[in-house]
């Protein structure tokens, strides 16, 4: 019997090892700079609210992490949407004015791999700033740091929150340089092909409803 | 006389590699376990699609309107959808009007979700659809704003991601109302009809030649 037991514990260790492994494994690395900070091109930098409380609607499933916003908005609870979030937000440029409006579908992605580090999610943007045009932005995002670095040190914690300062770009393609791709669909946009970044800026998530303090920032590389 | 603490120490020996090898077999485990089982798998449903006949393969969805409208902004006005939404006041939207829908299938299989932005500028008018379908990938319809003979506008696939990155056609939408008395019935349902076209691709030197 205390061979059992004696095995048990040790398959118990094991995984808690792999976990732990998993989280801590040093040759994981963040990707570092974005490709569009260092470029030379005019960029349009649109700022928005990522937390659903503060933006104008939020759905999923219903029983993710973040609850839909408004209250009484339809929920996502169909098997082939179960896994898709959609955020309706407003978006602001570099001084802080309302440029236009930003919907975001994000759907879990059967590419992750925790193995290799990567949480994906296959995210589309449509964007429409009146005084511009509009936009579609097509991006895979891996989230795997923010887990690793902010959702993971608060499902830990006594309280299970997170508060500090983390800044991270969640694109990490379809584009070569890890980069999302734009297309212009009206005004001074259509008919372009460009890159996109999108990085998220969080200084408190909460284990329980997920996001409490977050901007999210577009970063679009012209032509 | 026993060797009574030879025999103690050999088993607390075997004790203990037998928790060793429960450790690696549990890191094993969850390396198995992690690469053989999918973290993530989408439900799908299947495509119907159909040959059109000038060319190109044709898709149609539907909305069930209103049951499956899940936002519609009013900029201001009652009518907002869900109640307490919270649309900006600000001037520069005042003119955009955004719808997010469920989509459905053929089958009346809810598949995917989708925006539907329509704006009035001095400068352009715009309608814009993005469906966005979890398992397969999204596309981007820019519509032309003036509707057609028959009450449907018509408007170009202008982008798409994953299965339809390659594909470029057209889209076409149609308001169809609802005549029958049935309780609980849509009041109609916008139709939508997908045409995709393969772009052409150069093909290699060799096989030009051959």
């Amino acid at each position: 019997m205390k061979y059992v037991v004696s095995l048990l514990l040790g398959l118990v260790v094991g995984v808690a090892l792999f976990v732990a492994g998993l989280f801590y494994n040093p040759f994981i690395a963040d990707r570092g700079l974005s490709p569009l900070s260092v470029t030379n091109a005019e960029v349009i930098t649109l700022n928005f609210a990522n937390v659903p409380a503060e933006s104008i609607a939020y759905t999923n499933d219903g029983e993710s992490l973040h609850a839909p916003h408004p209250e009484k908005i339809l929920q996502l609870w169909e098997a082939p949407i179960r896994s898709t979030s959609a955020l309706a937000t407003v978006m602001r440029d570099a001084r802080n004015q309302v440029a236009g409006i930003g919907v975001k579908f994000s759907s879990d992605s059967e590419s992750t791999r925790l193995l290799n580090g990567e949480v994906i999610v296959d995210s589309v943007w449509y964007v429409y700033l009146p005084d511009h045009g509009s936009l579609f932005i097509e991006q895979t995002e891996n989230y795997f740091p923010f887990v690793r670095e902010v959702a993971f040190p608060a499902w830990r914690s006594s309280a299970s929150s997170w508060r500090g300062a983390w800044l991270g770009d969640l694109t990490v393609g379809p584009g070569a340089l890890g980069t999302a791709a734009v297309t212009g669909g009206s005004g001074r946009f259509k008919g372009l092909r460009m890159n996109g970044v999108e990085s998220m800026s969080v200084r408190a998530f909460s284990a329980d409803i997920g996001l409490v303090s977050s901007r999210g920032r577009l970063i679009i590389e012209m032509p | 006389m026993p060797d009574l603490a030879g025999e103690l120490i050999r088993g607390e020996t075997v004790l203990l590699k037998t928790f060793f090898l429960g450790v690696v077999l549990g890191l094993a485990a969850a390396a198995a376990a992690l690469y053989a089982i999918p973290v993530v798998d989408q439900t799908r449903e299947a495509s119907i699609v159909k040959v059109a006949p000038n060319g190109g393969n044709a898709e149609t969805f539907h909305i069930n309107v209103p049951m499956d409208r899940i936002v519609l902004s009013d900029a201001g006005r009652a009518g907002a959808i869900p109640p307490g939404l919270g649309w900006p006041s600000d001037e520069i939207l005042a003119d955009v009007r955004a719808e997010l829908f469920k989509i459905r299938n053929a089958r009346d299989a809810v598949v995917g979700v989708a925006v539907r932005t329509a704006a009035t500028s001095q400068e352009n008018n715009v309608i814009d659809w993005v469906l966005h379908l979890p398992a397969r990938g999204s596309l981007f319809v820019t519509m032309e704003v003036a509707p057609l003979k028959g009450g449907f506008r018509i408007g170009q696939i202008a982008s798409g991601s994953r299965e339809f990155g390659p594909l470029s056609g057209f889209m076409t939408e149609r308001w169809i109302s609802n005549d029958s008395n049935e309780e609980d019935a849509p009041t109609g349902r916008i139709e939508l009809l997908t045409t995709y076209v393969g772009r052409l691709e150069p093909l290699e030197t060799e096989e030009a030649v051959k």
